[in-house]
């Protein structure tokens, strides 16, 4: 008697999830489709928000970056692909400066990882969604990503509160930063903004994040 | 015989012939597009307006293929087993009655090839010979994989033919013929098998996706773990035919269920409708395709639903749950029918 209970028993329950997963599939065969058909809509094309395609570094109209040149992103890189060259230049009130020279980055050798983004302290680079990267020769692939002529967008004119400012600018950042990468990449980097900017205050401040 | 009657037969055949194979045809088309609809994709849309030409285009690859056959193979066998699966797949549409009466000149076109007093019966002999070319196809492979496809299908077949006959005996009983013929004209109108047999239904439905080898009864093929089973080492026109036989299947399965238990070519208020017996006979063959159309799409969808058995999962439905069910069904069926005699 039992035996047979079990038998009616999973019988119905058989029935019930069968048309149960008819039912999911049924709704699934009216859902919005996600194909995205290429080379025809490739003016209206949908990427996602996520999808890293080209490291760039975007200049404002006049000409001006974010870019520090302190090099932690080519720290950070796991394999070598980021390449930066300072140079010194004087500026006016007789102090030496050292700005970016050349940022060149080698999408042949690139992981799209966005850990040079992560770390970046001034948000100075982003990866867009451009996606159709295809060339024909592989030197074609190694980018230079500062524009010429480009120079560093200058902070306020008063050296001790812009420098406040600036460090309250870029707390979420470095706290992120940290957040994300932990331990070695976190202390790589403290090391080298001790190395790289001369002022006090960003020493103090990376040690508190850590 | 005169050659008028040879004529309409000829040319009777030769259409349900090729209105197989072009359903066969479009019914891959079809396949692959609820497939892709079925996972959030589009589908072929590339060959012709929404891939209409795709079939056409796979045909022809197919065709353009390399044919390959195996050192060791039997050469007869070999090239047996697609040809007589794809025979006995279309041979079964001789008796399933494609609409009523046509008349033209005072004379009675029967839409039916053949009237046969035991259509049931040969249905259902036919359908099993099927078994025979994946089995021949599948031994003269002389690979172990397609082997065990052959064997696969082979024990399957024989499993769930039982319940499947015990089925169809219910609808004998309830009707009293074996003719297809005189099954379907019995549901006139809105008076369906499906009322008086709804448990006969689900052990045919059940069995006819046994037949046809279709998910989730498709371990014959089982992609994951034989290859391509029985088919393994065929290539070109040969694996063309073994693949179109099962939509030919299918076509024919969704025909037997809407025969059998909807209906065939009977639809609701066909008498009320006021239209002359003709009109009558080509709606009744347009409802019996719609009523295809969908079985053919419940196969489908139920493709995209439930994953494949196991082996000892497909014995075991079928001997203890199938069979049981089938058999409780033949006995309930003969009690109501004494007791309303």
């Amino acid at each position: 008697m039992n035996s047979i209970l079990k038998y009616f028993k999973g019988l119905f329950i058989g029935i019930k999830s069968l048309l149960m997963g008819m039912s999911v599939t049924w709704k699934e065969l009216w859902t919005k489709k996600v194909t995205q058909q290429y080379p025809e809509n490739r003016k209206t094309l949908v990427i996602s928000d996520r999808f890293r395609c080209e490291l760039v570094m975007p200049h404002d109209d006049k000409n001006e970056h974010a870019c520090t040149s302190c090099g932690i992103c080519q720290t950070n890189c796991p394999n070598g692909t980021i390449s930066i060259t300072t140079k010194m230049i004087e500026t006016e009130d007789g102090k030496k400066k050292k700005i970016l020279d050349k940022y060149i980055w080698d999408l042949g050798m690139c992981t799209f990882c966005n850990l040079c983004v992560i770390t970046c302290p001034s948000d100075a680079i982003s990866f867009n969604k451009q996606f159709e990267n295809a060339v024909f020769t592989r030197s074609k692939l190694i980018q230079t990503l500062n524009k010429e002529g480009s120079k560093l967008r200058e902070k306020k004119k008063e050296v001790k509160t812009a420098e406040v400012k600036s460090e309250v600018a870029t707390e979420p950042k470095a706290v992120k930063s940290v957040g994300i990468l932990l331990g070695a990449i976190a202390e790589a980097k403290s090391a080298k903004t001790t190395e790289t900017t001369p002022t006090k205050n960003t020493e103090n401040k990376s040690t508190d994040n850590l | 015989m005169d050659i008028h009657f040879l004529t309409y037969k000829l040319s009777l055949a030769g259409g349900i012939l090729l209105l197989s194979l072009l359903i066969a045809m479009y019914a891959t088309l079809l396949e692959r597009k609820v497939a892709g609809f079925f996972q959030d994709r589009l589908g072929p849309n590339r060959a012709g307006t929404f891939g209409l030409l795709q079939p056409v285009a796979d045909g022809l690859k197919l065709f353009m293929k390399e044919e390959f056959m195996p050192a060791n193979a039997d050469k007869f066998l070999y090239i047996l087993g697609p040809s007589l699966t794809m025979l006995v797949a279309l041979l079964s549409s001789a008796v399933i009655p494609w609409g009523g009466n046509l008349n033209i000149g005072g004379v009675d076109y029967s839409l039916q090839m053949a009237d046969i007093n035991i259509g049931v019966l040969y249905t259902f002999a036919v359908v099993s010979i099927g078994v025979y070319g994946v089995m021949i196809g599948g031994w003269a492979s002389n690979n172990k994989y397609a082997l065990m496809g052959a064997v696969r299908a082979a024990s399957q077949m024989i499993s769930y033919e039982l319940a499947m006959s015990m089925a169809i005996v219910t609808i004998v009983m309830t009707t009293g013929s074996l003719s297809v013929n005189d099954i379907v004209a019995q549901q006139h109108g809105f008076n369906w098998n499906i009322w008086t047999q709804p448990i006969g239904f689900l052990v045919f439905i059940v069995c006819a996706f046994a037949e046809c080898n279709r998910t989730p009864f498709d371990l014959p093929e089982c992609e994951t773990e034989l290859i391509g089973g029985y088919h393994t080492e065929y290539s070109s026109m040969k694996l063309g035919f073994y693949l179109f036989s099962e939509y030919i299947n299918m076509f024919i399965a969704s025909a037997m269920i809407s025969s059998l238990y909807f209906g065939g070519y009977n639809f609701p208020f066909m008498d009320v409708l006021g239209v002359s017996p003709n009109w009558i006979t080509i709606i009744g063959t347009a409802v019996l395709f719609i009523k295809i159309a969908f079985f053919m799409f419940v196969f489908m969808w139920i493709r995209w639903t439930l994953p494949r058995f196991r082996y000892d999962q497909l014995m075991r439905f079928g001997w203890k749950v199938l069979l049981p069910m089938a058999m409780v069904n033949l006995i309930l069926t003969g009690f109501f029918k004494l007791l309303f005699k």
